[in-house]
């Protein structure tokens, strides 16, 4: 029914009239956030003090609690309750859903004396304060009947399967062309297990009423969470209130909920009073999914002149048993070059660790990871220049399925980041530059990252005041959804920014799928902007019709909306005389979107260029990122300041994925090793040095009625390969095996005789 | 954390009494790693002895022509002090290289001595550790043993001395002066205080239980150029891979061993006119690797070789 | 125990378990929950707070052992409508995303200037004997002691340069 085509209709954000979109408007919710006063949800004012749990996780990788013994921990001061997997009250079977439409199913916690993976739940205690329950949980001692399990990653290969319902994609025959190339490159390429190490641990707040619970909970997901509590707890999803108005950090790591949820909301049924639980850091690196590790192995063929013939990427990640997740990393490669001969593909281990899960650009962050260094070794080969290899084949359509790009400026973007960065001073030799006792060197690496769009509901509500309220079970986890959402509606309603109130992060609100993708913006935002058409809509019939109106009798197609007033020809009201008088209890109204079908008949990515250099120390191999610049094609940007902090938030996380982060597993314990942020490394503010990112001039009119695309995943997506590429340029080591620590590198400068 | 009782001491005499006189007992100065490992139940003290307003944080001249740093004063304010970055800028340089600005407002000259290893295993109290527990076993051994010791570790423990401070007090040929459970106060060198791992890694000073560090003491500076370089994986606020003080004729390595590891065999080379890279090599022959670790003997040498080359250099 | 401290100008005396934590002890007794719980372990440095003018991580330190000290957080910074200096500039130049960190890292730059003030040296100051120059390096490296995972790091560098001033 609906088309892309409908898009091309101009819309007040699209028109722009007052200038909201893409303004560099400071953050909604900033002043806030500079002064601490965000309730994140371990801080929401419960009805009366909340008493506190502490988690106990397991020891083991894989097997069965044999016993628990919590006699100690009961007896211990301020103890108010000692949960083992034998004593938690009756949840939701795991996976079953009561409620055949909830999102999520039921995620028991201690449902069985069965261990899955080191660090998962196997008690729990809450006390009256933090101090009590902590020390009474460090008193229960559990024994375990320890089960083989599967940890060593590299060593399980063996295992390995297809992802469900995947097969790899081949066009052409890729075997023959390859074999035939003239200039061929083969490297397998290999990617750690990473941790998203959100600022803020997991943390929920519960209290009930009745039958009735509220819980505050750090999740993207509002729907999920509040459909996944429900059905653990067994009960209609309409009892579960659940909020999250502040989120310190997702990432993809809160996609989903944890155990502090359930815990939380069982405890204060069973207590009686409102109860908090937080996950430790150290159980925020044991306890959550983390994005798995990969071995990736790419293949090209190229003629002299680098035109490729032969182009394969496939590889292996893994999953947990009964958590089915694929790190697609190939699947970008099927959109980003030419070639006429293919093969790209996935093969899945599922191994007894935590949960293999989303972060942040999942499948480009690490398939890019590969393709764009072994792009640069191809151009090396060849003798050309990394962009001008990846210009020649650059694709006229979608290289697998031949659909139209809705638009692509990636040539643009790696031609304009050359000049600006000054690209042309790289010298293609390495180890020619130095600066002290640093070797320095050039890098750079495309960017693709898939731009999607889901359904998604909005409300809008204007009061007699004239303040308009834009109501959404949307999330904002530091992406700046609050201010985008405010600037969409202040623009579609003709007001200032002033008049509109924001409210999201509520699962009483209309829904929204909530934050991730890169897809937040497009979906919740093309929802709010329907929502401010209909609130015109009503407001144009309601002034119309009013004999008391200066528009009375206008037709209400006719009727327009700028400085806060409701004009038609010369005659015009203020939104507020307008709503106090005729609509003295306001007026509500309620948008949606929903993708339309020949949506998938274009190939809809964003696109961009890094540009990296660094300096490697002649000495010790130490890496310094000295220079960084991206430059994206991200369809119309909404809010220059918070989508460029998004980009430039990005490209860091390519620079720690290039350096520092990696979570290593000792096969012996099958558990993660670095438990805390002193033993995984994150950049840190000296890392970041002279960092800069631009935006194309850019709308995408086939991605959303806005016209805007996603920015939040695009900025790490290729960023590591560019530093990786730099240092290669800069001393001569090429390394395929992320992050590129200095006892690698050094490994490097000595086999080469530096 | 287990329950404990807390008393400010307000002399030292009185703070080492309490703590001599209970086993269970630890001095808190700053507490930056004392409580970090309580919340990880590594250590349980039952009472705590707050040592960190006592009258010990005091700089001042020796009669040698040194300087007295009392044990109490903080990482920064020893690396902020005038009279250190002039004289003794190696000292002040490690400082500076260690912990965040945060951690070294609060962590004392005395703390920072005795601060424990942050070998993972040891942080991780579901794995063995002979440190932890004595007996149990070293899973660093066979383990992910990246950051393990090449110098003096032994088949009970290869866990390292994380300290950058101490690393500098070391290639300075540091006092400590510490009052013992009579009040007496006794001398003896930072060199000194740590104790090789052999078979009772748990046992990691010369203290005798209820010891307090009372100060530092710094001989007068040496003539030469002053260096310190620490290699890590990150610009700042990361632990060492390795790390080098020179002053001048005296060298000293960090990260490597169970201490601040004096290269005396490297200052004997250099003192014989050899090369840097001939008393680098001289202090590294002993090294040994447990895997993992092999990368940091290279990584040592060459910032050995690039630090004595920068300090006769006299660049500091 | 009793424990009395100035908490952002006002003498506050609480009965506390020894093992308060001076972040738990804000937070949880004080309802001042600005300075946030990251890492519990002076890893991240949102817990940062100023103790008598100096910043320090309060989840590394009892409470009871602040007892007569005045401990300044981002509430007693400045409050919505009347900002402090450093939090107009983050709020301008965009230095922050989820915010979690944010508190910890305007009470840790305020903490820093008067270290910068005082010419306390850093990794990476180039003559210790020299007065400081609070260089773009000087700030980053400074500022190490708070992670951003949002990683604002340059809008950071560019509100504390909106306070700082150009370096001639």
């Amino acid at each position: 029914m609906s088309s892309i085509a409908d898009w091309a209709t101009p819309n007040p954000v699209t028109e722009n009239r007052s200038g909201l979109i893409g303004k560099a408007v400071d953050r909604y919710e900033g002043p806030l956030k500079v002064t601490g006063t965000a309730p994140y949800a371990y801080e929401v004012e419960a009805p009366s003090p909340p008493v506190q749990g502490a988690i106990v996780t397991s020891a083991i990788a894989r097997g069965r609690v044999a016993a628990i013994d919590t006699a100690e921990a009961e007896a211990s001061p301020g103890v108010l309750l000692v949960w083992t997997h034998k004593t938690i009250p009756a949840q939701g079977a795991r996976g079953a859903r009561i409620n055949p439409r909830s999102q999520r199913p039921s995620s028991p916690v201690m449902d069985s004396d069965e261990v899955r993976y080191f660090g998962e739940t196997v008690a729990f205690v809450v006390a009256d304060t933090l101090e009590n329950a902590r020390a009474a949980a460090a008193l229960i001692k559990v024994t375990y009947d320890e089960l083989w399990a599967v940890v060593d990653f590299p060593a399980s290969l063996g295992l390995a399967e297809n992802p469900p319902g995947e097969e790899d994609v081949r066009i052409g025959d890729f075997e023959t062309a390859f074999a035939a190339a003239p200039v061929t490159l083969d490297e397998t390429y290999t990617s750690p297990i990473q941790n998203h190490v959100q600022m803020e641990p997991c943390a929920t707040t519960a209290w009930w009423d009745g039958d009735k619970v509220t819980v505050h909970t750090s999740i993207q997901m509002v729907k999920g969470g509040q459909h996944a509590l429900a059905e653990t707890l067994m009960i209609p999803s309409d009892d579960v209130h659940l909020l999250t108005r502040y989120i310190g950090g997702g990432f993809g790591g809160k996609g989903q909920s944890y155990d502090d949820l359930s815990l939380a909301a069982l405890a204060a049924r069973e207590l009686k009073r409102p109860v908090k639980v937080a996950y430790t850091r150290q159980q925020m690196m044991l306890g959550t999914i983390h994005r798995p590790a990969t071995i990736q192995r790419v293949r090209l063929g190229a003629t002299p002149d680098g035109r490729l013939t032969a182009f394969a990427l496939d590889g292996y990640t893994h999953c947990a048993r009964d958590a089915l997740f694929t790190e697609h990393f190939a699947n970008f490669a099927r959109s980003l070059y030419a070639a006429p001969n293919r093969l790209t593909g996935h093969k899945l281990v599922k191994m007894d660790l935590p949960g293999a899960g989303p972060m942040r650009a999942p499948g480009e962050a690490s398939g890019m990871l590969s393709l764009e260094v072994a792009m640069d070794e191809l151009a090396e080969k060849l003798g050309l220049d990394p962009i001008q290899l990846r210009l020649i084949n650059e694709p006229e359509r979608d290289p697998e399925t031949g659909k139209p790009f809705s638009i692509r400026q990636l040539a643009r973007c790696m031609n304009e980041g050359a000049q600006h960065f000054g690209w042309d001073r790289r010298n293609p030799k390495p180890g020619q530059v130095r600066d002290g006792r640093w070797w320095v060197g050039m890098g750079m690496a495309a960017a693709i990252r898939a731009d999607y769009l889901l359904p998604a509901k909005a409300g809008a509500r204007i009061t007699a005041d004239g303040t308009i309220t834009l109501l959404q079970g949307m999330t904002d986890i530091g992406t700046g959804t609050y201010t985008i959402l405010a600037q969409i509606t202040a623009e579609t309603l003709g007001v200032p920014l002033s008049q509109v109130r924001v409210e999201i992060g509520d699962s009483n609100l209309p829904p929204a799928p909530g934050s991730g993708g890169q897809f937040g913006a497009s979906t919740a935002g093309s929802a709010a902007l329907d929502a401010g058409m209909k609130l015109r809509v009503a407001l144009a019939h309601l002034a119309v019709g009013d004999p008391n109106s200066p528009l009375y009798g206008a037709s209400p197609d006719l009727v327009t909306f700028d400085d806060g007033k409701i004009r038609f020809g010369n005659q015009s009201e203020d939104l507020s005389t307008l709503v106090a008088r005729a609509a003295p209890e306001g007026v509500y109204a309620e948008g949606s979107i929903s993708p339309p079908a020949d949506r998938r008949d274009v190939s809809l990515h964003t696109y961009g260029a890094h540009f990296a250099e660094v300096g490697v120390d002649m000495d010790t191999g130490e890496v310094r990122m000295r220079r960084m610049y991206g430059v994206f094609a991200a369809g119309r940007i909404l809010n220059a300041k918070t989508a460029k902090s998004q980009i430039t938030g990005g490209m860091i996380w390519g620079v720690g994925t290039a350096l520092t982060e990696t979570n290593s597993v000792d096969p012996r314990y099958g558990s993660l090793i670095n438990q805390d942020v002193g033993g995984y490394l994150v950049p840190v503010h000296a890392d970041i040095v002279d960092l800069d990112a631009v935006f194309l001039d850019e709308v995408d009119d086939k991605a959303n009625p806005m016209g805007i695309k996603g920015v939040g995943e695009l900025g790490i997506s290729g960023a590591g390969a560019a530093i990786a590429n730099a240092i290669y340029n800069a001393c001569g080591v090429r390394l395929r095996d992320y992050p590129m620590t200095p006892d690698k590198v050094l490994a490097g400068l000595i086999a080469a005789g530096l | 954390m287990r329950p404990f009782t807390y008393e400010r001491a307000t002399d030292a005499a009185s703070a080492v009494k309490a703590v001599s006189d209970n086993p269970n007992a630890r001095f808190l100065a700053g507490g930056t790693n004392l409580l970090d490992l309580m919340k990880l139940e590594i250590e349980h003290p039952t009472h705590l002895v707050d040592v960190g307003r006592l009258p010990l944080a005091a700089i001042e001249e020796t009669a040698d022509g040194g300087l007295r740093i009392g044990a109490m004063a903080t990482n920064s304010l020893v690396a902020a002090d005038p009279r250190v970055r002039a004289r003794y800028p190696v000292l002040a340089q490690a400082i500076i290289h260690g912990g965040s600005p945060q951690l070294r407002n609060k962590a004392t000259v005395g703390g920072n001595l005795m601060q424990r290893t942050r070998c993972a295993y040891f942080y991780d109290t579901t794995k063995p550790c002979n440190k932890r527990q004595p007996g149990a076993g070293c899973s660093a051994l066979e383990g992910l043993n990246r950051n393990a010791a090449i110098l003096g570790a032994s088949e009970h423990c290869i866990a390292t001395n994380p300290s950058d401070m101490s690393v500098a007090l070391t290639a300075l040929g540091a006092g400590v002066e510490a009052m013992t459970a009579t009040g007496a106060v006794r001398a003896l060198t930072v060199a000194d205080l740590h104790l090789a791992p052999g078979d009772t890694p748990h046992i990691e000073t010369a203290l005798s239980a209820g010891e307090l560090i009372t100060a530092v003491t710094l001989p007068p500076a040496p003539t030469g150029g002053q260096v310190y370089r620490k290699a890590r994986d990150r610009a700042s606020y990361a632990g060492g891979l390795a790390m080098v003080a020179v002053a001048g004729g005296q060298i000293a390595l960090g990260g490597v061993a169970y201490k601040p590891w004096r290269a005396l065999k490297a200052e004997a080379a250099l003192a014989a006119g050899q090369t840097p890279a001939a008393a680098a090599e001289a202090e590294l022959a002993d090294a040994r690797d447990s895997g993992r670790n092999a990368f940091k003997i290279a990584l040592t040498t060459r910032l050995t070789v690039a630090a004595i080359a920068q300090a006769q250099g006299g660049k500091s | 125990m009793k424990t009395t401290m100035t908490v952002n100008g006002q003498a506050s005396t609480l009965d506390l378990d020894p093992r308060t934590t001076l972040l738990d002890a804000l937070r949880e007794h004080l309802n001042l929950k600005g300075s946030k719980k990251g890492c519990d372990h002076g890893q991240c440095g949102a817990c940062t707070v100023l103790v008598n003018g100096v910043r320090i991580n309060s989840c590394l330190s009892l409470a009871v052992m602040h007892d007569g000290d005045a401990v300044t957080t981002i509430e007693g910074l400045g409050v919505v409508g009347a900002l402090h200096p450093l939090q107009e500039a983050f709020l301008k130049q965009d230095a922050f995303q989820c915010g979690y960190c944010t508190p910890g890292q305007i009470c840790s730059a305020a903490g820093m200037l008067k270290e910068l003030a005082d010419n306390w040296p850093s990794q990476e100051t180039a003559d210790l004997t020299a007065a400081i120059v609070a260089t773009d390096a000087e700030i980053r490296e400074r500022m190490s002691g708070n992670i951003c995972r949002c990683s604002a790091y340059p809008q950071i560098l560019a509100a504390i340069r909106d306070v700082v001033g150009a370096v001639a």
